[in-house]
């Protein structure tokens, strides 16, 4: 396990040498940018500032710099918001996490659901209706699932909010507001993890059916146990395994997901903020939620391996 | 028609009468198992001898209702266990009898033991499902039938993973949780084939230790003759689906009626001299298995193999034939004095 | 009771066994047929259908069918349909150079790495561990946004981060068949390690990669789509991403606008998983022995 964390801990400096090497790649530098939004400055006002910004300082030098100042919580300044990068960032995660993990659990939940249930009756027609969902669900865009939805549930039958997390109207306690936000969270929540929920049952069907022809789940009926307990106790347990795994894999998919799914709701997380820095050029920010959206997939690789330990004894007994 | 010929006061535990069972392939439908008979007593261990794909696995695995599903059914007959036919029970009542009164273990312990409880667990389930002891006394249970199987350090070994066990204890467990609650049949198919000939003769000597103190019957599926010589006092021979001689283990070791079996036992020439202290695996008898398109025929299915082959056994099924302990199915039945 | 004897079964090449079997897989071959006739209408359409796409051409939001305009017009009184047509190509272009570009890299990093192992295989699988916490369409977003949006960049920037699957699933093959008899005897007989990685092991990969490049074009596409939605492409190129990002403030008045392309996508990549579907049961002989 410590294993594993030192190895998570140099895949986050790796993303950080990446992000240098392509800022330094890049046309056009931080002076450039500055002096844009000065409206222009001729050379020797450039030179300053590059000199400020250690920019005529050698690579290596000021690869070193950034990541100490990285290890600082120090991400930069981004001139376009007037704010550190870092601020502008941690004010915009707790958005993008709640649908990051709301999506992915619901996506969990009712995958494996389906799947069993699938595999328990394969050639019912709800099994048809799995695989028919999976592909389906694979195959549309994630953007216009979403703008689908939108029109239904938010433009045409009023049951959802059309944008953003809060009702500023709304005022009351901490109940009231948690609900807001779930009310808020619904739409793009189902749409975010339609891909996955498709995923998820079908790759769980596969292996629900794979576990019920071993072994040792002829040996769990040879005990007399109920069907139920067969099932639920000895092979979903296996059969999650490989389920979970897909899961890990998975987190950098759903970020992505969450990119497009924050852009069609408006919702204010880290994806909308990638996309107006973008626009508006503002490379500081861009590469500090690259690192950040990087550090998010590394915890949930993480959090998957002790799931993975939990499930499997064999896994945690080689160390 | 009803071919047991076996007579005696008390009732059997275990009465198969012409059962077949089908099997379906994507060459077709046949019958793997084919209108087969035979009775099992109380504290009575029987064999079931014969090579590989010949339908030794699918009668126990029909006993224990546990077909797979969708490629195979009972075609016909029926499985009379204490007086109840199997086949026709409930799913509840098989789940009753299952690990309670009618148990198994299975030729690979390797993988039959699931890997993610510990062996304690597994075992104490059966006690709680069946018995419904709480789960601390389960627990207790489960340590002494592993100290009874003879692993060491139950307390210990209680709490392991199945991986943390050697081939040999796994199916020391297999046995321990078969025997959790004292059946009165005990099917074992092939239980020392995957483990090293040093353990096979520790785990029959457990098993033979074990039926003497409860009393259980036990039906042995092997393919080694030696086994048989050593465990057993009443053998089947299977070929093909079909049950080609039965009878009592030294006398049909002695006097062989069917051409098969006198292959079997040539196989193994130290049997014939009765001595068994070294076993040695079935070698071979010349020609293989028929394929499964073949079975169901109407002729004998040996007939490829058999070097007294003549026009009668490849155009009708040989009858079985019985005398006062055996019967054979063999037109032309080798054991003179016996069948005539 | 006897069995139906079976038909005799002649010996064919393993290739014309898996394209029978997969023409026996009836939603493949329309999916196939659907496919090449969206493909068809990507290369043809824009030479017959003469209407261009940037044109104003009659009032906005004018809804299907009115006017002789089958799919409408858009915010900008722009023909829907024509849009469509030669979004199809730049879709389908995209989608094809992104997957060949990811399956080159996937399948030679996987080769090198399934093959030499030990260091080589240890730093390989760093890197595909490394590309693999890079959520793809962020780190693809960066790409753009540092090196312009045209559609060589675009291009690049999807097949640089989709590769990692391929690289894994090619290493896993190699390494279960580098094992096998076929390849120690050629090994024994002298040949070079580059002849045995790409003349004897890679062709016997190949099923699996070859399901994973349909499944890849797929997912090319949409990625594609994904970005152009977002605005991230070449501003003077139609792609049906990019009418469904344009039109996207208007969905209350013309939902069309936005749900027909979307239509087009999902078309095309269902119909690429399901030949995806097809191929692996054509090409995975254990499934066939059922």
């Amino acid at each position: 396990m410590i294993q594993r964390v030192a190895n998570a801990a140099l895949l986050l400096i790796a993303v950080l040498v990446l992000n240098f090497t392509m800022m330094h790649l890049a046309p056009g530098d931080i002076a450039d940018t500055i002096s844009q939004s000065m409206g222009g400055a001729d050379a020797t006002v450039m030179q300053q500032i590059r000199a400020e910004y250690g920019l005529d300082q050698p690579f290596l030098f000021q690869l070193k710099t950034y990541i100490t100042k990285v290890l600082h919580f120090d991400l930069g300044y981004s001139y376009f918001y007037n704010q550190p990068v870092t601020t502008l960032i941690l004010e915009k995660l707790p958005a993008t996490l709640l649908l990051v993990i709301s999506a992915q659990l619901l996506a969990l939940v009712l995958g494996i659901l389906m799947g069993v249930y699938a595999a328990r009756n394969r050639n019912g027609f709800f099994s048809f209706l799995v695989t028919l969902f999976a592909l389906l669900g694979y195959s549309a865009p994630v953007f216009w699932t979403g703008i689908l939805l939108l029109i239904a549930f938010s433009l045409k039958i009023q049951w959802f909010p059309v944008a953003g997390m809060v009702d500023v109207t709304i005022s009351g306690g901490f109940f009231t507001r948690a609900l807001d936000i779930a009310h808020h969270l619904f739409l793009p929540m189902i749409t975010l993890a339609s891909i996955f929920i498709a995923l998820y049952s079908r790759l769980c069907r596969a292996s629900v059916m794979e576990v019920l022809g071993t072994d040792y789940v002829r040996t769990a009926k040879a005990k007399g146990l109920p069907e139920r307990s067969v099932v639920y106790k000895h092979a979903l347990r296996n059969a999650l395994a490989p389920v979970v795994t897909l899961a890990g894999l998975q987190f950098s998919a759903v970020v992505s997901g969450a990119v497009l799914v924050e852009t069609v709701f408006s919702w204010p997380g880290l994806g909308s903020l990638a996309l107006q820095s973008i626009i508006a050029r503002d490379t500081p920010t861009i590469l500090g939620i690259l690192f950040f959206s990087a550090l998010v997939v590394i915890v949930g690789n993480l959090l998957t391996d002790i799931v993975l330990r939990m499930l499997d004894p064999r896994i945690a007994s080689k160390g | 028609m009803n071919d047991s010929f076996r007579s005696q006061n008390k009732p059997a535990l275990l009465k198969v009468q012409n059962l077949t069972i089908e099997l379906t392939t994507r060459l077709g439908t046949a019958p793997v198992i084919d209108d087969v008979s035979f009775e099992l007593h109380e504290g009575e261990t029987l064999c079931f001898v014969g090579e590989s794909g010949c339908g030794k696995s699918m009668t126990a695995l029909a006993l224990m209702g546990l077909l797979p599903e969708k490629v195979s059914r009972i075609a016909s007959g029926s499985i009379e266990f204490n007086g109840v036919d199997v086949t026709q029970a409930s799913a509840d009542f098989l789940n009753q009898l299952r690990g309670n009164e009618l148990s198994m273990i299975f030729q690979e312990p390797m993988t039959s033991l699931n890997p993610v409880f510990t062996v304690g667990e597994q075992i104490a389930e059966v006690l709680r499902h069946h018995q419904g002891v709480d789960k601390s006394t389960g627990v207790k249970l489960a340590t002494q039938l592993l100290d009874q199987v003879k692993i060491p350090e139950a307390h210990r070994r209680v709490h392991s993973f199945p991986h943390e066990l050697s081939g040999g204890q796994r199916q020391r467990v297999m046995i321990a949780m078969a025997l959790a609650c004292q059946p009165k049949l005990l099917i074992a198919d092939e239980p020392t084939t995957a483990l090293d000939v040093t353990v096979q003769a520790q785990i029959f000597d457990l098993l033979d230790e074990l039926q003497k103190e409860h009393n259980t019957a036990i039906m042995l599926i092997t393919h080694d003759m030696g086994v048989v010589a050593e465990m057993a006092e009443r053998m089947v021979v299977m070929y093909a689906g079909r049950k080609i001689e039965e009878g009592p283990v030294d006398e049909v070791l002695q006097q062989p009626a069917h051409p098969y079996t006198r292959g079997l036992i040539a196989c193994v020439p130290h049997l014939q001299a009765f001595m068994h202290e070294e076993r040695v695996p079935l070698l071979e008898v010349p020609g293989v298995v028929p394929s499964l398109n073949q079975f169901g025929g109407n002729q004998c299915l040996f007939a490829d193999r058999c070097d007294q082959v003549n026009e009668r056994c490849l155009n009708n099924r040989p009858e079985n034939k019985y005398t006062n302990q055996r019967s054979v199915a063999c037109w032309y039945p080798t054991a003179e004095g016996v069948f005539l | 009771m006897t069995t139906e004897s079976p038909s005799p079964i002649k010996a064919r090449h393993p290739a014309a066994d898996a394209i029978a079997m997969f023409f026996k897989n009836i939603p493949a071959v329309v999916a196939l047929i659907v496919l090449t006739a969206i493909i068809l209408a990507g290369i043809f359409g824009p030479i017959f259908y003469a209407a261009d796409p940037y044109d104003m051409v009659w009032a906005p939001f004018s809804p299907p069918g009115e006017e002789g305009f089958i799919f409408g017009t858009d915010y900008l009184g722009r023909d829907l349909f024509a849009g469509i047509l030669h979004g199809a190509r730049v879709s389908l272009l995209v989608g094809l150079s992104a997957a060949a570009m990811t399956v080159f890299i996937g399948v030679t990093i996987g080769a090198l790495a399934g093959f030499f192992q030990g260091w080589v295989e240890e730093v390989l699988m760093r890197i595909t561990e490394f590309f693999q916490v890079l959520p793809t369409l962020l780190f693809s977003m960066v790409i753009v946004a540092l090196f312009g949006a045209s559609l060589p960049v675009i291009t690049l920037a999807i097949g640089l981060v989709s590769w990692p699957a391929v690289a894994r699933i090619t290493r896993a093959e190699f390494l279960s068949i580098r094992q096998l008899e076929y390849v120690t005897a050629s090994r024994a007989s002298g040949m070079k390690p580059f002849g045995l990685m790409f003349s004897i092991i890679l062709p016997n990969a190949a099923p699996p990669i070859i399901v994973q490049t349909a499944l890849m074009v797929g997912s090319a596409i949409l990625f594609e789509a994904g970005l152009s939605f977002l605005g991230l492409t070449d501003p003077n190129v139609v792609s049906w991403g990019q009418i469904i990002g344009s039109n996207r403030p208007y969905i209350l008045d013309a939902g069309y606008t936005v749900t027909l392309p979307g239509v087009a996508i999902f078309i095309t990549v269902l119909c690429l998983s399901l030949i995806g579907d097809g191929l692996n049961d054509a090409l995975n002989p254990k499934l066939r022995q059922r």
